[in-house]
C-alpha cells in the first residue's frame, strides 16, 4: 500500500465514522432531552426525570392524533400493498414495451414534492365535493404509500422463479393454493419490508396531510409540529423517543427475519 | 406451449392500481397544472409572467436552488466515503454502519428537525464544539441561519445519497482495483479513471434524489430557519394555507413540479450516459 492509499483509507474511515455520529446525533439528543428534567432542553440535563413521559398522558389531542395516524397508516398500507402487489405481479409476469414507464408512473409520488401532491388532491377532492377528513386522508395516504409497495414487491418478484408455481400446479395444487403456499411465503420478506416502510411513510407524512386535517382531526406529525411551534417543551422529545424505540424494535425484528443488508436494496 | 396472445390477462391484475393512481393522483396533478394557466379570458401564462417579474420571487427560486445544491454537495462529500466504507466493511462494523443509516431513515423528519433546533442553538452542541476547537471566539446562533438549514437538511437526506452509491459499489469486483494497481496505475489515476466513473450512476441518482427532496422540503425550513427565508415549497404552502392565494400556490407548485420532473429525467439520462461510457 502506498502512502496516498493509506491516507485515502484513513480519510474514508474518518469520514464514515463522523457521518455515523452525525446521522445519530438528532436521535441521541432527542432521547437525552426526553429523560432530562430541564424544560429548556439543557444538555447535558441537570438531572434525570420521567416528567415529560407523564405529561404525554396529560396533553390533550396527542393520543387521539396518534390513534388517527396509526389507523390511517394501517388502512392505507393494507390497501396499497393489495393494489400494488397485484400490479407488481402483473408487471413482473408480462413483457411489453413501456413496462418500465408503468413502474415509474406507479412509483412517481415518491419523486414529486409532497406539497404538490397535497394541493392537487385538495383541489380534486373539493371538485368532487369530498369534505370528509378521514376519507380524504386515507385516499391521499394510499397515493403516498403506493410507491413503497410497488417498488419493493416488483423488484422481489423480478427475482422470483415463476416456474415454481407451475411445478406446484403439476403436483396437484389449485391455482389459489399454489399462490398461497408458494408465492406468498417466498415474497413474505418483501411484503414485510415494504409494509414497514409504507407504514412509516404514512405515519411521518406531513406535506400531504396538512391540506386535509382540521381543528378536530389531526395526524400525529401535524399535532407534533403544532406543539413544537407553540409550546416547545421536551414532551415532543418524549413522544419522539417512544417512536424511535418503536422503529428500533421493528428494525431488530427485520434483522432477525430478513437481514438489514436486504433493506438497503429499497 | 401456449400461442402468443396479443393481450395477457395477467395484466388485468394491474388495472385496480393503475386506475386508482390515474384518478386519485395523475388526474388531480394534471388539473393543478392546467389550473395555473387559467385566466378570466381563456388560457394564459399571466400567472407565470407576474410571478417571474417579481424580484422577490427570483430570490425565492434562488434560495430553493442554492439550499438544494449545497445540501446535495454536503451529502456527497460525506456520503461517498461512507458508502465506500460500507462496501468494504464486514460483520459488526457493517451492521453498525447500516443501523446508523437506516435507523435515522425511519425516524420522522419532525423528530429530527426538532432535535436540530436544540443542537443548533447558541448554547447548543455545534456552537460548543466550534468554540472549544477555536473556530469561533464566542457562542453563536446557528438556528435560523442558512448553514444551519443545510446541516439539518443534509442530516435528514444523507441516507438517500449513501444507499444508491452503496448499491452500485457492492456490485463492483474488488479485484479490479488490485489489477489496476498491479498494472501500474497510480492511486489518483485509479480513483479518477476507475473508482469514480464506476460509482457515477449511484452518485448521480443519489444526488438527484437529495436535490429534489431538499428543493421540495417543507418541515425542515419551517423549524430550522423560519418565515424570513422562503423557498418554492414554503411559499407554495403559505399561498394555500395562510394567504389563501390559490393562483399563486398553483403556479409555484407547478414550477416545483417541473423542477422535480426535469431533475429526474436529467439524472436518468446522465445515468445512462455514465453507464454507456464505462
Amino acid at each position: 500500500m502506498t502512502a496516498t492509499e493509506r491516507l485515502a483509507n484513513i480519510l474514508v474511515w474518518l469520514i464514515a465514522g463522523a457521518t455515523a455520529i452525525f446521522l445519530l446525533t438528532p436521535l441521541v439528543v432527542t432521547v437525552l432531552v426526553s429523560f432530562g428534567s430541564s424544560a429548556i432542553f439543557t444538555l447535558p440535563p441537570p438531572s434525570w426525570s420521567l416528567r415529560w413521559y407523564q405529561r404525554l398522558l396529560v396533553i390533550r389531542d396527542l393520543l387521539p392524533a396518534l390513534l388517527t395516524s396509526v389507523q390511517i397508516a394501517a388502512i392505507s398500507t393494507a390497501t396499497s400493498l393489495t393494489l400494488g402487489g397485484l400490479a407488481a405481479i402483473a408487471l413482473a409476469r408480462t413483457r411489453f414495451p413501456g413496462r418500465d414507464g408503468v413502474v415509474a408512473y406507479l412509483t412517481s409520488p415518491l419523486m414529486l414534492p409532497g406539497l404538490v401532491i397535497g394541493i392537487a388532491l385538495l383541489q380534486g377532492f373539493r371538485a368532487i365535493g369530498l369534505k370528509d377528513v378521514w376519507g380524504s386522508l386515507v385516499l391521499a395516504h394510499i397515493v403516498v404509500t403506493m410507491p413503497y409497495a410497488v417498488r419493493t414487491l416488483y423488484s422481489a418478484l423480478g427475482l422470483f422463479d415463476f416456474t415454481l408455481i407451475d411445478a406446484a400446479r403439476t403436483l396437484g395444487c389449485s391455482p389459489v393454493t399454489a399462490i398461497l403456499r408458494v408465492l406468498l411465503p417466498n415474497l413474505a420478506p418483501a411484503f414485510i419490508t415494504s409494509a414497514i416502510f409504507a407504514f412509516l411513510a404514512s405515519m411521518d407524512n406531513y406535506a400531504v396531510s396538512i391540506f386535509f386535517t382540521n381543528a378536530w382531526t389531526k395526524t400525529l406529525p401535524i399535532q407534533m409540529l403544532n406543539l413544537a411551534e407553540e409550546q416547545p417543551d421536551p414532551t415532543i422529545a418524549a413522544i419522539s423517543t417512544l417512536l424511535i424505540a418503536l422503529v428500533l424494535a421493528l428494525l431488530v425484528f427485520l434483522e432477525r427475519i430478513i437481514g438489514l443488508r436486504r433493506i438497503t436494496e429499497i | 406451449m401456449k400461442a402468443r396472445r396479443a393481450f395477457d390477462p395477467v395484466l388485468l391484475l394491474a388495472a385496480p392500481a393503475l386506475a386508482y393512481m390515474a384518478l386519485v393522483f395523475a388526474l388531480p396533478v394534471l388539473i393543478l397544472i392546467i389550473g395555473s394557466f387559467k385566466g378570466p379570458g381563456g388560457p394564459t401564462t399571466a400567472a407565470y409572467t407576474a410571478f417571474l417579474s417579481d424580484a422577490f420571487n427570483w430570490r425565492v427560486i434562488g434560495n430553493t436552488l442554492r439550499v438544494a445544491a449545497l445540501t446535495s454537495l454536503v451529502c456527497l462529500v460525506l456520503g461517498y466515503p461512507t458508502a465506500v466504507a460500507l462496501a468494504r466493511s464486514r460483520g459488526a462494523v457493517q451492521a453498525g454502519l447500516l443501523i446508523a443509516i437506516i435507523l435515522p431513515l425511519s425516524v420522522g423528519v419532525i423528530v429530527k428537525a426538532f432535535a436540530w433546533q436544540i443542537v443548533l442553538r447558541r448554547d447548543g452542541i455545534v456552537s460548543a464544539v466550534l468554540v472549544a476547537t477555536g473556530v469561533w471566539d464566542a457562542p453563536q446562533l446557528m438556528l435560523f441561519t442558512e448553514p444551519g438549514l443545510v446541516i439539518g437538511a443534509a442530516n435528514v437526506f444523507l441516507p438517500f445519497m449513501i444507499l444508491p452509491i452503496y448499491s452500485v459499489l457492492k456490485l463492483i469486483d474488488p479485484n479490479l482495483q488490485a489489477s489496476a494497481a498491479t498494472l501500474g496505475a497510480p492511486p489518483l489515476y485509479r480513483f479518477f479513471k476507475l473508482a469514480l466513473p464506476m460509482a457515477m450512476p449511484g452518485i448521480i441518482s443519489g444526488a438527484a434524489i437529495v436535490f429534489s427532496l431538499s428543493a421540495a422540503m417543507y418541515v425542515i425550513p419551517t423549524l430550522l430557519i423560519g418565515d424570513r427565508f422562503q423557498t418554492l415549497a414554503t411559499l407554495t404552502a403559505r399561498a394555500f394555507l395562510l394567504m389563501r392565494n390559490e393562483q399563486l400556490g398553483s403556479t409555484t407548485a407547478t414550477i416545483l413540479l417541473v423542477l422535480a420532473v426535469s431533475i429526474v429525467m436529467l439524472s436518468a439520462r446522465l445515468v445512462r450516459a455514465a453507464g454507456d461510457s464505462r
